[in-house]
């Protein structure tokens, strides 16, 4: 069953992160690189991406005399989805267990975990 | 330059969904596929995903002894990612006509509410989360 | 990605040579495991050089060849780390000519990696991986595109797969008799789950991934041509191809899902449903009523019908009656359900549904609401069915049986 690990941040959180010091912004690239290495190794990765920060974002509202209808975002205090991954594991337990693991590589921060939506569908 | 296009909504918005007429489901199913399609016939696409209910969103935290803590506890206001498509374009304005098009899905009562989609450049190259 | 899996003419030659080749070469070099890698590089070879050069006169001894020469070329680049003198010994010993490869060829071989293959101590989406590799000859990223993997993770999959084979010491050889028959359901087990993943991702054209579906049965013809007498392979060949029968009715114009009773029946394969009456009917003979052969039944029992309200539901309850007390489940318990509404009355169905209000097992419970949603429908109590219509398509994650719950929903609401 695939699933989806999604990390959010706030625009102060990523501030925040910035002003880490430089060894440990390594330091946690290294982690989150081992633990997709784990991940290919063990045959659980699907996809992984990162998203370019919240300042460079825009929110579109249809279009108006042909011209999209675009937004800058949001409140300081808006969460944004700073990047996933999508992992295929047998059960919800494992899916959580690597949610886990990604969070305690990143500061403790909270990792949603979502069952991915499908094509297929097992009735008749 | 690949981007991603999010589509999102509070409880109360997959609540509202979940209601929609026949019609309008249709109509939406309809257009989805046809949006997917051209993605994919302009040679742009590169992935799209749904995502489950929140109902079933879970929260995950390390905890002490390295067993997950899960719970799933959101607040009202919570806007959850409901699905998105990849796109590989040229500019970040092709980006935002695709999302402007994407924006204009036909929703309750069959009429386009100009669904808000959120456009943000992926990090490309390697494979890690580069924050 | 081609749709059908023969649309290259020596495809289908090569997938059938496949397993063979691999046998002989894992049995001359006694490593299962590095013969597989081999031997899926001999065939992504004749996959490149084939359309080229013409398809070799001897196409299997040409596979054969490859794939030893890869072996030995790889045991040379080992060797050279090593002390010479042990270096000439292996060599001159590994060194077979073809012909006597070819004489030692079993044609159990392909039974033999099944067994390997499926054994139960692998996990399901390993032993599927596996199998389809290695006695399937699919490619890696054939596998991976079928399920939504990268090519990545799926080789590491089967590389990890191999060495828990190599780990376990297992020899190149058939279970011993005594054995065979406790090891076969493992066997039939994935061919199943191959089939169900193929057959449940055959809703639309919306992704163009490999036909599992057809892939499963053309195992499971190959399994029953190796054990022609062994009756629950036959019924699982039956169970498959009249499944399979239906699914042209099961997607609508617009790849929206179209449950059983209101399928387009002359849309049904009637060529594949003949061949699996067929082949229950022979099995059934045999006098063993295990699982496929019930399921099997069931299966007939709906494509006989040539009308939804023809079909034969006392029939079918009297088989999920069985089915309850041969392999007892919460999937069994709600499809038992469903035939008692049937023919009792939806009343009946509501209550056999409580029994599993309180099942831990019914992981995915959606379906739980969406069977109470169809039955409380017929009862006429419309706004609870609405509910438990909703509250199935809020838990499935299927997009065809969200929207198909969510219509369902609208429908009684009116909408």
């Amino acid at each position: 069953m695939k699933y989806i690990l999604l990390m959010s941040g706030t625009r102060a959180g990523v501030e925040a992160y910035h002003a880490w010091p430089k060894q440990d912004i390594e330091a946690h690239m290294a982690v989150l690189h081992r633990i997709n290495q784990d991940l290919t190794e063990s045959g659980e990765f699907v996809a992984t991406q990162g998203l370019a920060e919240p300042k460079e974002a825009k929110v579109v509202r249809g279009e108006k005399n042909g011209v999209p209808v675009t937004d800058g975002i949001f409140p300081e205090s808006k969460e944004f989805l700073l990047g996933y991954w999508i992992v295929d594991v047998p059960n919800a337990e494992r899916a959580y267990a690597i949610a886990g693991r990604i969070s305690a590589a990143s500061v403790n921060m909270p990792i949603e975990v979502r069952q991915l939506a499908t094509h297929e569908a097992k009735s008749r | 330059m690949k981007y991603i296009l999010m589509m999102n909504g509070k409880r109360s918005d997959f609540e509202g969904y979940a209601k929609w007429s026949k019609e309008d489901l249709r109509a939406n199913v309809a257009f989805m596929r046809t949006f997917s399609k051209e993605l994919k016939d302009s040679g742009v696409f590169v992935s799209t995903e749904g995502l489950g209910w929140p109902s079933e969103a879970k929260l995950v935290r390390a905890g002490q002894n390295g067993e997950p803590i899960t719970d799933g506890v959101f607040p009202e206001s919570k806007e959850f990612l409901a699905g998105y498509w990849i796109i590989d374009v040229e500019s970040p304005e092709q980006a935002y006509r695709i999302a402007a098009r994407a924006s204009k899905a036909p929703g309750a009562g069959g009429k386009s509410a100009n669904m808000p989609i959120e456009v943000r450049p992926v990090l490309s190259g390697h494979t890690d989360l580069g924050l | 990605m081609a749709d059908h899996p023969y649309d290259v003419p020596f495809e289908h030659l090569l997938r059938e040579l496949a397993p063979q080749v691999l046998g002989a070469v894992a049995r001359r070099f006694r490593d299962f495991s590095s013969a597989e890698d081999a031997v899926q590089e001999a065939m992504i070879a004749a996959f490149t050089q084939w359309p080229q050069e013409g398809v070799p006169e001897n196409p299997r001894g040409w596979l054969i060849q490859v794939a030893c020469r890869r072996m030995t070329d790889q045991m040379r680049s080992e060797i050279a780390r090593r002390e010479r003198e042990t270096a000439v010994a292996t060599e001159a010993e590994n060194m077979a000519s073809l012909l006597e490869i070819e004489a030692d060829m079993d044609p159990d071989d392909t039974l033999i990696l099944l067994f390997m293959c499926c054994h139960p101590a692998l996990t399901p989406s390993s032993a599927i991986a596996l199998t389809l590799r290695a006695v399937g000859g699919l490619t890696t990223a054939e596998i991976a595109n079928a399920f939504l993997v990268p090519e990545a993770t799926m080789a590491q999959r089967i590389s990890r797969t191999k060495q828990n084979i190599k780990a376990s010491g297992a020899p190149f050889r058939l279970p011993p008799p005594h054995e065979r028959v406790g090891r076969l359901p493992a066997v039939l087990h994935v061919l199943y789950l191959i089939f169900s993943e193929g057959y449940a991702s055959s809703i639309g054209s919306h992704l163009q991934r490999f036909d599992l579906a057809r892939e499963a049965i053309r195992l499971t013809r190959t399994t029953k041509t190796l054990l022609p007498d062994n009756a629950e392979v036959a019924a699982l060949l039956a169970l498959m191809l009249l499944t399979d029968a239906r699914r042209a009715a099961r997607t609508g114009p617009d790849e929206e899902l179209i449950p059983l009773d209101k399928q387009d029946r002359s849309l049904w394969d009637r060529v594949e449903i003949t061949e699996g009456i067929e082949l229950l009917t022979a099995a059934l003979a045999k006098g063993s009523v295990g699982l496929y052969q019930l399921q099997a039944a069931i299966a007939a029992v709906h494509d006989e019908a040539e009308r939804a309200e023809d079909t034969d539901w006392p029939q079918i309850l009297a088989l999920y009656e069985l089915l309850k007390r041969v392999s007892p489940g919460p999937m069994v318990t709600l499809n038992h359900a469903i035939a008692a509404a049937m023919v009792h009355g939806p009343a009946e169905g509501l209550q056999l549904l409580r029994a599993l209000d309180t099942d831990p097992r019914l992981a995915s419970h959606y379906r739980l609401d969406a069977v109470r949603a169809h039955l409380l429908e017929q009862t006429g109590d419309n706004e609870a069915a609405i509910k438990h219509y909703r509250l199935a398509a809020a838990g499935t994650t299927s997009i065809p049986e969200r929207i198909y719950l969510m219509t369902q929903a609208a429908r009684l609401a009116g909408n």
